[in-house]
């Protein structure tokens, strides 16, 4: 997992649960961008009656409805592959219901609290309006030095974020977490959590690419022709500024 | 169903009359065909009038996230060999546009309507159908649809005390649990190419173990029903085993599917399959979908695709590489404004055709296909991308707004 063995293990968890609102655009980015510094990608697409491998580079978890996602909560718990690979310093980035479950809690389908797998330090519950639906525009913290965050919204969750966690963005347009404190997404270094669609890496590349690097323990990446990401980064970037 | 020759009340009468008056309105104002507003009238004047519009016919239903307005078309065809029809043709699904269509057609034997997911239910318990055609069920709209899930079990809910005989397609698991509440099901293998809504057990939510064709659940025993009717190639298989061939205009396997169901369902109305198929010949295209209009001296074939499971199955019936392709993309309130489900399409599969990009979403599109590796072009407009396009007919794919617009554009 570095430049010079030239190979990137890149590890999509439980598709046949997590798989319902086109994230598996993150996976197709990631593996795109990858390649196209030259890396050989290896992607598993790992089922939920799988053992997750220990062994990957980045770990993508993608959004699911309420049952399936209370499934794929147990079943990693259950697993243990992923904790294991978190402990041996892998990069997870995941969204909305993935967001959830690396947490350390969050309301199951039942209405029960659920556990999550503590790899990542906040607690979900689920919140009392509207669902949250539509074009996001948030601020990156600053200590990413990314530009801003575009992705698309569709949930009804609420995450609290811990003292061992920061604030992935903090929102200008849109819900994000729901605390109130417009604060959007978490993470602490290695793992990643976000509500953000679109899906969001398609939307964000510099994000992927920050993945890429994590996982490559690297500073800097050759360049890549992003002109049709930042097309369509400045018209989401317009169309989340206009009145509804 | 009630013998009553003016089954009508004086106020289920002025109902449709009202109604009648303000689709009239609303087609002189050029505001489309005034179907929908003119039902909306009459039911806030008669809330029950759908149930008494349908007491003198026999009514099949037909739902699906795909193939609804198609098959809804084809089983027209076929029923109009032993009576006449009235119907939703032209795919205003919702209880208000059902309930004009119906008001349109006092001399029809037979009612074969359209009805959206998510009002099947409700409209089921109104009209107290004979028959019930359940096609496929997946992700669709996900900004604003229920979830998939939740719609399977809202039709198993609905299903579970109607006399209706559901015809059912045994090879969408979520379908097959929609409809195996209800006592009495025709079982069709109609085929489902997309099968990334059902790998997890509708029933416990076990793992969906997919060896060939067949389909289980490796936990609760929860599997595929033995079919009575098949989809086979190009032949449909009744229950006494004879083969029938289907002869369609319209193109792909979709569409088969879409006759052998029609057929089950016909027979279910009495009227053979040999009949019911050769009918669904006449069908050559349905609201403007598969027809080929000319253009700018050009041949383009229109096609629709709203969802995933759509696109894949367009995917599988335009002509080969080097055929041009135009795609075009928007996410206006009808389509869904979240475009997420661009990434659950596998556009790999247009490799080798010259791509043109347009619609609302084109950067959208443009990032998705950069992502999958394609060549592609950007376009302003139609009229841009046919100029640019490479000789020979031109497949066009767009989503239900697009598709819209192309069909004003190009004269369709």
């Amino acid at each position: 997992m570095s430049m010079s063995d030239n190979s990137l293990r890149l590890v999509w968890v439980y598709p046949d649960l997590l798989s319902t609102y086109g994230d598996q655009g993150n996976a197709l980015v990631v593996e795109r961008r990858a390649r196209q510094r030259g890396l050989q990608v290896e992607r598993y697409d790992v089922r939920s009656d799988q053992p997750v491998p220990t062994s990957g580079d980045i770990y993508l978890i993608g959004g699911g409805e309420d049952r399936p996602q209370r499934l794929a909560a147990e079943r990693l718990r259950r697993d243990g592959g992923l904790q294991r690979a978190v402990g041996n310093g892998a990069i997870v980035f995941s969204v909305c219901a993935g967001y959830q479950i690396i947490g350390n809690e969050f309301i199951n389908d039942l209405g029960q609290r659920e556990p999550g797998l503590g790899l990542l330090d906040v607690v979900s519950t689920r919140g009392e309006g509207e669902r949250c639906v539509g074009d996001v525009l948030a601020d990156l913290d600053p200590q990413l030095g990314l530009p801003p965050l575009t992705g698309f919204e569709n949930h009804q969750g609420v995450t609290h974020i811990g003292p061992s966690a920061r604030p992935l963005a903090h929102v200008k347009i849109g819900r994000g977490n729901g605390t109130g404190d417009g604060t959007e997404g978490a993470y602490n270094g290695t793992v990643f959590g976000t509500y953000m669609h679109g899906p969001v890496l398609a939307r964000n590349p510099l994000i992927a690419d920050l993945l890429l690097k994590l996982a490559l323990d690297v500073n800097a990446l050759p360049p890549t022709d992003d002109r049709w990401y930042e097309a369509l980064r400045a018209e989401r970037i317009n169309a989340a500024q206009q009145p509804a | 169903m009630s013998g009553n020759t003016d089954p009508l009340s004086p106020r289920a009468k002025l109902a449709v009359t009202a109604g009648k008056a303000a689709a009239a309105v609303s087609r002189a104002a050029g505001r489309g065909s005034g179907s929908v507003i003119g039902g909306k009238v009459a039911l806030r004047l008669d809330p029950e009038l759908l149930g008494r519009l349908a007491t003198h016919l026999d009514v099949v239903l037909v739902s699906a996230t795909n193939g609804k307005t198609t098959t809804t078309r084809l089983i027209a065809e076929a029923l109009r060999a032993s009576g006449p029809v009235v119907s939703n043709a032209l795919g205003a699904n919702m209880p208000a546009g059902i309930t004009s269509a119906l008001a349109g057609g006092s001399d029809a034997k037979y009612g074969v309507i359209e009805v959206d997911e998510k009002y099947l239910a409700g409209v089921a318990r109104d009209v107290d159908p004979k028959a019930i055609a359940l096609l496929n069920l997946s992700r669709d709209q996900l900004d604003r649809a229920a979830e998939t899930r939740m719609l399977a079990e809202k039709w198993r809910e609905g299903l579970a005390g109607s006399k209706a005989v559901v015809i059912a397609n045994a090879d969408d698991p979520l379908v097959v649990w929609a409809a195996s509440s209800s006592p009495n099901v025709v079982w069709v293998a109609a085929g489902q190419e997309w099968k990334d809504d059902a790998w997890s057990c509708p029933s416990c939510g076990g793992v969906m173990q997919r060896p060939g064709d067949d389909w289980f659940c490796g936990e609760c025993g929860f599997r595929r029903p033995a079919p009575s009717w098949v989809l086979s190639g190009d032949h449909v298989l009744d229950p006494h085993g004879s083969a029938w061939p289907i002869h369609l205009q319209l193109p792909g396997r979709a569409n088969k599917a879409n006759a052998t169901s029609s057929a089950a369902v016909a027979a279910v109305f009495g009227v053979p399959p040999q009949v019911a198929l050769e009918r669904m010949y006449q069908v050559q295209a349905v609201a403007g979908r598969y027809d080929v209009v000319q253009f700018q001296g050009r041949d383009l074939r229109l096609l629709l695709a709203k969802n995933p499971a759509g696109w894949l199955e367009t995917f599988s019936l335009i002509d080969p590489p080097p055929t041009p392709v135009i795609l075009s993309v928007n996410a206006r309130g009808a389509d869904g404004t979240d475009t997420s489900w661009l990434w659950d399409v596998d556009y790999t599969r247009l490799a080798g055709h010259p791509i043109f990009v347009l619609g609302d979403r084109k950067l959208d599109l443009a990032v998705r296909l950069e992502v999958a590796g394609l060549d592609f072009r950007v376009c302003e407009s139609v009229d841009e991308a046919v100029q640019l396009a490479p000789p020979g007919r031109i497949e066009t794919i767009a989503n239900y707004t697009a598709f819209q617009d192309l069909r004003r554009r190009v004269g369709n």
